[in-house]
């Protein structure tokens, strides 16, 4: 863990996996469920009529391109949006219900931003002990403990005493996941956790994110790696415009698409190059089909 | 880049070079100047009427003891009411309830427009008048925090309210989502941030509170009571000679260079935690 590489991505074996996820998520207890919602920012509707369900201990990659609203969703699940209509459960509490102890459940939700969102004025272990002192009612001496052990975890022990400000984007990040560690939560929300990254920061990153899949953490993954999505998302959700247009094994989704537009965004992110400056219209790129 | 390379022979000069030419003679300038005016003056006549030792001797220690003492507690006391009401204010300036920001922003608008003088004499006489068998409790010392805070706290509320806005929303987001409430957010994770950011504004508003000492006057105050500006001004009608002014402005610079530095020096502790 001190010296996180991400492993040479083997090529994906879509109908051992497929098999083994569907039996898998058919026993096991909903971590998430959403229930046609909708989101609207004004009169911009960003989702419409979006339902989902992820399985406690299953990691679920968001892809689409920008501004299909992966985002918002992700943002809808703790709250931090407030659906237009529709309902969000989290375990057995209705986020969506007016009279929910929201900070309660946020406490059993980690979540992981695209800018890390430390605080700058905290070193890293107080970073991560902060919450625990003040919203779990740890003692310090307990709270530290827990602390460093997830430190550990993400290959950070050696920081504790820095401040945010002299750490690396890719170190930054990784007390990020370590700070939400500390809270024990039952899941874990990720909005592009690498998009910030220099290219050679990424792995580290994807490497602790690959180990808490193994622990069998359940993760909402919103992502643009697809070889991480494919290795190790049970189940890929392709969105575009506000719609889920596609979703399944990463196998079939990114490996063997069903549907147009999921097409033509994988082929442009697979293949930036290919892009015709032809191509490009006032909207983005024009679809391919 | 060619017209640099047709320039440099032309001169001879490098571009620092000529920088530090142009320096030097601004320099030299300005040490002529310093030096004319020290050969000029008349020091004898004017150290006579601005510099007077036995006057400056008379105005010892009370000068200190009392003036500069009291100039501190009136400041001390007027920061401390305009810190605390002026972090409500700027609480209620940027709540959800629309009462609350109505009710901060006339009382931000109306005490930062009405001159400090005014404020302070309608505290002193207009709440007693308006409640008879009403006194401040602490005396003068409470009605002095009250005239002077009143205004401090309209000013401090809205360099409050800034270092708030500049706190990068993603920092509620990160202590909401690990399950703090929002009184708790901004306590432990938001007012820290934007104090550090506020601390070169709000210096210059306990600067401008020193000075705003010096009109306690108004409220009617005892030979015990005086600070600096009225301990200074007594004196100079006593003696009919200006030094207590120089002596009295002293003791002000006593008070604010001193503040100054511990705010540098603060500043550069908090740079790494930024
Ligand atoms: N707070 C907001 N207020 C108004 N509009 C918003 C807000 N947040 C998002 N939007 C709009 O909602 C749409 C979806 O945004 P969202 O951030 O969810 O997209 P995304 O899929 O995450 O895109 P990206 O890949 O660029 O992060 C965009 O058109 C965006 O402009
Ligand atoms: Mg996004």
């Amino acid at each position: 863990m001190t010296n996180p590489t991400p492993a040479p991505i083997p090529p994906s074996t879509p109908d051992t996996t497929a098999d083994a996820t569907a039996d898998a998520t058919a026993t096991r207890t909903t971590a998430i469920s959403i229930r046609n919602l909708k989101k609207s920012f004004g009169s911009n509707e960003v989702l419409k009529d979006i339902s989902l369900e992820v399985a406690t201990g299953e990691v679920v990659c968001v892809i689409g391109p920008s501004g299909s609203g992966k985002s918002t969703l992700l943002r809808c699940v703790n709250l931090l949006e407030e659906p237009t209509s529709g309902q969000v459960f989290v375990g057995a509490d209705e986020m969506t219900d007016p009279d929910v102890d929201l900070d309660g459940v946020r406490r059993r939700i980690g979540m992981v931003f695209q800018s890390f969102n430390l605080f700058p004025h905290l070193t890293v272990l107080e970073n991560l002990t902060v919450a625990q002192t003040k919203v779990l009612k740890r003692s310090r001496a307990q709270a530290r403990e827990v602390a460093r052990h997830n430190l550990e975890r993400v290959g950070m022990a050696h920081k504790e005493d820095a401040y945010p400000a002299q750490l690396s984007g890719g170190q930054q990040q990784r007390v990020a996941i370590a700070r939400s560690l500390s809270m024990d939560p039952e899941l874990m929300l990720f909005d592009e956790p690498t998009s910030a990254l220099d290219p050679e920061l990424v792995g580290e990153v994807l490497a602790v994110m690959k180990s808490l899949a193994a622990e069998g953490m359940t993760m909402m993954i919103v992502t643009h790696e697809m070889a991480f999505a494919r290795e190790v998302a049970h189940r890929v959700v392709f969105m575009d415009d506000g719609y889920v247009v596609e979703a399944g094994t990463a196998a079939d989704v990114i490996g063997n698409p069903q549907e147009a537009r999921t097409r033509s965004f994988l082929h442009r992110v697979l293949n930036p190059m290919v892009i015709d400056a032809s191509e490009i219209t006032d909207e983005g790129v024009a679809d391919l089909v | 880049m060619t017209t640099q390379t047709v320039d440099r022979p032309r001169t001879g000069l490098s571009r620092r070079q000529r920088a530090r030419l142009g320096r030097g003679v601004q320099y030299a300038i300005g040490i002529a100047v310093v030096v004319l005016l020290a050969v000029k003056i008349d020091w004898a006549t004017f150290s006579a009427a601005f510099l007077r030792s036995d006057i400056l001797a008379r105005m010892m220690p009370r000068v200190i003891t009392v003036g500069l003492v009291n100039t501190l507690i009136y400041t001390a006391l007027a920061f401390v009411f305009g810190l605390t009401f002026g972090l409500l204010l700027a609480m209620m300036k940027l709540s959800s309830i629309g009462p609350y920001r109505w009710f901060a922003t006339a009382y931000i608008e109306f005490f930062r427009g009405v001159p400090a003088l005014v404020v302070l004499f309608m505290v002193a006489y207009g709440i007693p008048n308006a409640f008879p068998g009403f006194s401040f409790p602490g005396g003068t010392y409470g009605m002095v925090m009250v005239g002077l805070g009143v205004t401090a706290s309209a000013y401090m509320a809205e360099t409050i309210r800034a270092g708030i806005q500049a706190v990068p929303k993603g920092q509620v987001e990160a202590a909401r989502t690990l399950g703090m409430s929002h009184s708790r957010t901004m306590a432990t994770i938001i007012l820290p941030q934007a104090f550090r950011i506020i601390i070169p504004p709000l210096t210059n508003e306990i600067i401008l509170l020193v000075k705003d000492s010096s009109l306690v006057y108004v409220v009617g105050v005892t030979a015990d009571q005086y600070e600096l500006t009225k301990f200074s001004q007594d004196f100079l009608n006593r003696t009919v000679n200006p030094t207590p002014l120089i002596v009295g402005a002293c003791c002000y610079l006593a008070i604010t260079l001193p503040l100054s530095m511990l705010v540098r020096q603060l500043e550069r502790r908090y740079a790494k935690a930024r």
